[in-house]
């Protein structure tokens, strides 16, 4: 041209002197005082300025207003000047004003809409570089409503124009989609079109366009559907292409455009077999062919990568895709293993075999400098563990547990626990992992740990020797760790007496005398460290040695008493009742704090009737277990003769989530009542039995498609207990053949007595009852299962009900 | 893209170009602690990070860091490309561009990312077009475009009697006539390499 190149034009070109050299004062000043003082006296020229009339320095201001701008002083004065500016007719001040508007207007501003008229003016200007203003402003601010005023005009321009406006106009449609959904169905003519067009410009814009558009719409999505023949030429022609220097980019032809259309492809090829299909060869090529050497070329394979999988893809394609994933992994750049994680991480789910081959790479990366790879591996390293693999994988996994930023370490934990108790390959594993887990990052732990591990470990049996041993040990030397120190409180409170015995099969013994336990409990007790709910796990462990020790009774006494004036009001109330239990009902003692049943797994304070879809024969089995957890151990039983009358009330029986709570909320509830006399219990429990035997409720136990049946019993016995069910009939039409047949458990005797009919007239009008008679002579829980059939308008009904419950009985079938 | 910021070392903002509508006090919340959390990252890290719910992908570049934010199903490898694509047009344009130029100019480097990048999406994936559009509104702006059409009429003619071989046109021609005709009254400032050729 007529200056070898841009650079030449442009310092050919005159600066603007008075924008520099307020640059240059603005820079030299050397405090923010003084930058200030700068700024305040250039905007106070600039305003001066704007005010007079049009002199040749204005497109100076408002550039320097910008400057000052960006370096974050408040330039709202300006934005009247970039409205004027913008109508002016020198190009330089329009440059500069719409530069303006993008900065200083955006679409929250009233302004704004007073630019709309002359964007419009300037979108049919006959300079196309004052047309490509007015596009970028559009494209880049425009509201919904200027959007909605000027699409017609934007798509006049995507038909009739030339290469350079063609290919904004297309953008600036993207941006009118964007912000007016319904617009989008103008556009699709003219994005069909323009696919045939050459320049590689505006090629590109249409197939953004198209992408918008088939994103928003559906059904525009299944008209673009036949370009993919199109696309797939262009793309090949792109590919198979020599050596463009226009568009060459590290010997990758037009690598933007390739990833776009790749990607428009994806979108086309989605739940599509047809569309899939037409892909398949050219996904196959430009997988195979490109160059991965640089950046780009990776660019192009990623998206590639991304389409394969999102396709229905013949298998061999997905393993090549699989395949240059892996190389991903490998990859010096850390960029491109991110890249190849974060893929990888999309599919572990539906190929997982594919990915588990590359576990080996994935768990290296777990050491990683990177913050950003270190959590991608970790997302993949926990969705890879399996059965087979658990072992080694929580190696590497407890490894990156101690050595991980703080960000990580909640998500890694609770990842952990989840796969360990998914494939946990023994319960000493499982329970050495949760410990390890608790040690090294125990601050960062869920709430819910405690319980869980302690349900684990009293499941565990055999290992409670061990565990015990264990987590004393872990005691002695950290007590910083609340959910660690909580655990092993409650360990050596519960099996306090396996550790004093000093042998252990599974680790090596430890001669611990009664004061060394002691000792390590009060520390605990005694720390800054512990937290006010450890500190009551430690309390209640030491009451509960009382009976697991023989010399340092005296000890324990002290202890508790100390506590009995601390200021913290729970562990106050504890010590005070444990006092009590050492002074007025040291009889109960060694019944109350014996050892704790096995805890089952889903008792969370719910009744434990879930037993649907059981044969009846199996709830004898499943009463007696529960009967067991849901009273005391019958030594207790029979000694807290208060128990009986609180047997209206469940709640307390019930294990809860709280471990260690049962047999102090049952220690609460007595003690609570003022000193804790006897004869006082009585008389405050007294009126609350009563109120149960008087009256026989009726609830309703089913109601389906109309049909109602209720139920109320009565005791004549003991163990005699009479059921009656009502049924009625709530719909349109009348039911004939109504039977009811019940079945119970195996040791209780049933006896149906007639019904008293067999039809159920339409709108409730009569009703059918059913006796039943019941003898539970083992005074088993009490539960039935009744079959109701019937027939209504021709068709036979048939359906069950399990009954649990019965009003006027507690739980226990008393 | 929704946005891009360029920042130098010590976190002073070189550009901002924002793709999305959000009030001021918005986007200087975001320019700060986005720009806090990269110049926080060690060196041989990642290039991209999740903040909040979008991507980051930056570079940086001598002593100035470009920051691009994406969406969630953009490529991150292709926005790499970019940013390298726009150094590459301010090094072209600027020639061998540093942070001064964009601080002093910092009205140009807009100029040049407009004609790059369109609401967000690249517009023009060829280097050449790119520069060839800015020099045209260059041109455009210096009113320098009456003279050029002047002028390519008697190169026109003057070229159809030199053939091979012939020279490069005269450069201090080209200047003397636009020193004798533009109209406002700017004094051109001629760095002296470029009037001795």
């Amino acid at each position: 041209m007529y200056f070898y190149n841009v650079n030449e034009l442009y310092r050919a070109m005159s600066p603007s002197v008075p924008l520099q050299e307020m640059i240059r004062a603005i820079r030299s000043a050397r405090t923010q005082c003084e930058e200030r003082g700068v700024i305040q006296r250039e905007c106070a020229a600039i305003r001066a300025q704007f005010r007079q009339a049009d002199n040749g320095g204005r497109s100076h201001n408002l550039a320097k207003l910008l400057y000052v701008h960006m370096l974050g002083y408040p330039a709202h004065f300006g934005q009247m000047e970039c409205v004027r500016m913008i109508a002016s007719p020198r190009y330089s001040e329009k440059r500069v004003g719409y530069l303006g508007a993008m900065m200083l207007l955006d679409e929250k501003q009233d302004a704004s809409l007073l630019i709309t008229n002359s964007i419009k003016n300037d979108l049919s200007h006959s300079n196309q570089y004052v047309q490509s203003l007015a596009l970028c402003t559009l494209a880049c601010m425009g509201s919904a409503e200027m959007c909605r005023d000027l699409a017609p005009e934007i798509d006049r321009l995507l038909r009739a124009s030339n290469s350079y406006i063609k290919k904004k106009a297309a953008l600036c449609a993207v941006h009118i989609v964007r912000k007016v959904h319904d617009l989008g169905e103008l556009f699709v003519p003219a994005a069909r079109s323009l696919l045939a067009e050459k320049n590689h410009g505006v090629l590109h814009g249409a197939v953004v366009l198209i992408i918008e558009l088939c994103e928003r719409n559906p059904e525009t999505l299944e008209r673009f559907r036949k370009t993919v023949p199109d696309l797939v030429q262009i793309m090949k022609g792109l590919v198979l292409s020599g050596y463009s220097p226009e568009h060459d980019v590290a010997g990758i032809s037009d690598p933007f455009l390739q990833v776009r259309i790749l990607r428009l492809l994806r979108i086309l090829g989605r739940n599509n077999e047809g569309a899939s299909d037409a892909m398949n060869d050219l996904l196959a090529q430009v997988a195979t062919n490109t160059d991965s050497t640089k950046t780009v070329g990776n660019a192009v394979l990623y998206e590639t990568v991304l389409t394969v999988l999102d396709i229905k893809s013949e298998s061999g394609l997905r393993v090549l895709a699989v395949n240059i994933l892996g190389r991903f992994l490998l990859n010096n750049d850390r960029n491109i293993r991110y890249i190849a994680m974060t893929s990888l991480q999309k599919i572990v789910g539906t190929d997982h075999n594919a990915v588990q081959r590359h576990r080996g790479t994935i768990v290296d990366c777990l050491k990683d400098q990177d913050a950003s790879v270190k959590r991608r591996a970790l997302e993949l390293s926990l969705a890879l563990v399996s059965a087979s693999n658990i072992r080694s994988m929580m190696k590497e996994l407890l490894l990156f547990l101690s050595s991980c930023p703080a960000e990580l370490k909640a998500h890694a934990a609770s990842g952990i626990f989840n796969a360990a108790e998914r494939y946990a390959p023994s319960q000493r594993w499982h329970i050495d992992t949760i410990l390890h887990v608790l040690t090294t990052a125990g601050g960062d732990v869920r709430d819910e740990t405690v319980p869980n591990l302690i349900q684990l470990i009293t499941n565990a049996s055999e290992l409670h020797c061990y565990t015990v041993h264990k987590l004393y040990r872990a005691l002695l030397t950290d007590i910083s760790q609340q959910s660690l120190v909580q655990v092993a409180c409650w360990c050596i409170g519960e099996y306090g007496d396996l550790l004093l015995r000093g042998e252990c099969q599974e680790t090596e013994a430890v001669q611990v005398t009664e004061d060394d336990v002691l000792d390590a409990l009060e520390t605990v007790l005694q720390s800054h460290m512990s937290s006010p709910a450890t500190r009551g796990f430690a309390l209640t462990a030491t009451m509960k040695l009382s009976t697991r020790i023989t010399d340092n009774v005296d000890r324990i006494r002290s202890i508790v008493s100390i506590y009995g004036s601390c200021i913290d009001v729970e562990l106050q109330q504890r010590a005070v009742e444990y006092n009590a239990l050492f002074k007025k009902y040291d009889h109960m003692r060694a019944a109350v704090l014996e050892r704790m049943p096995v805890i089952e797994k889903n008792s969370s304070g719910h009744t434990n009737g879930e037993t649907t879809g059981e044969a009846i024969k199996d709830i004898q089995p499943a009463k007696v277990k529960q009967g067991e957890l849901l009273l005391p151990p019958q030594p207790a039983n029979q000694v807290c003769d208060l128990l009986d009358l609180l047997g209206g009330s469940d709640e307390t029986l019930q294990p809860s989530p709280a471990v260690g709570a049962p047999v102090p909320g049952l220690l609460i509830n007595t003690a609570s009542i003022a000193g804790g006399d006897l004869l006082d219990l009585l008389g405050v429990l007294e009126p609350a039995p009563l109120a149960p035997v008087l009256t026989a409720p009726t609830v309703p136990v089913y109601e389906k498609d109309g049909v109602t049946l209720t139920l109320s019993c009565e005791k004549q016995s003991d163990t005699g207990l009479t059921v009656t069910l009502t049924a009625s009939n709530s719909t349109e039409s009348d039911i004939s053949s109504f039977t009811l047949q019940a079945a119970v458990p195996k040791s209780v005797q049933l006896h149906m007595k007639a019904p008293s009919g067999d039809s159920l007239p339409a709108r409730g009008t009569a009703k059918v009852t059913q006796m039943v008679v019941l003898n539970n002579p083992n005074k088993v829980s009490l539960k039935m299962r009744v079959r109701i059939s019937y027939t209504s308008q021709g068709s036979a009904f048939q359906d069950t009900v399990q009954i649990d419950s019965f009003p006027g009985l507690d739980a226990a079938g008393q | 893209m929704q946005f891009m910021l360029l920042f130098s070392r010590q976190g002073k903002l070189r550009l901002q170009k924002w793709y999305v509508p959000l009030s001021d006090r918005e986007k200087k919340k975001i320019t700060r602690e986005l720009v806090q959390t990269v110049l926080a990252r060690k060196p041989k890290m990642c290039s991209f990070l999740e903040w909040r719910d979008l991507k980051i992908v930056y570079k940086r570049y001598a002593s100035l860091y470009f920051c691009c934010a994406i969406e969630d199903q953009d490529n991150e490898l292709i926005t790499l490309e970019i940013i390298h694509r726009y150094v590459e047009l301010l090094d072209k344009y600027f020639g061998s561009v540093c942070e001064l130029d964009i601080i002093f100019n910092f009205e140009k480097a807009y100029f040049i990312l407009d004609e790059f990048l369109l609401g967000g999406e690249a517009q023009e994936t060829s280097k050449k077009n790119v520069l060839k559009a800015i020099e045209q509104a260059d041109l455009l702006q210096e009113n320098l475009d009456f003279q050029m059409r002047l002028f390519a009429g008697r190169q026109r003619s003057r070229d159809a009697t030199q053939r091979a071989g012939g020279n490069r046109p005269d450069i201090n021609t080209v200047h003397s006539i636009i020193i004798i005709h533009v109209p406002h009254t700017h004094i051109l400032h001629l760095p002296a390499a470029v009037r001795s050729r």
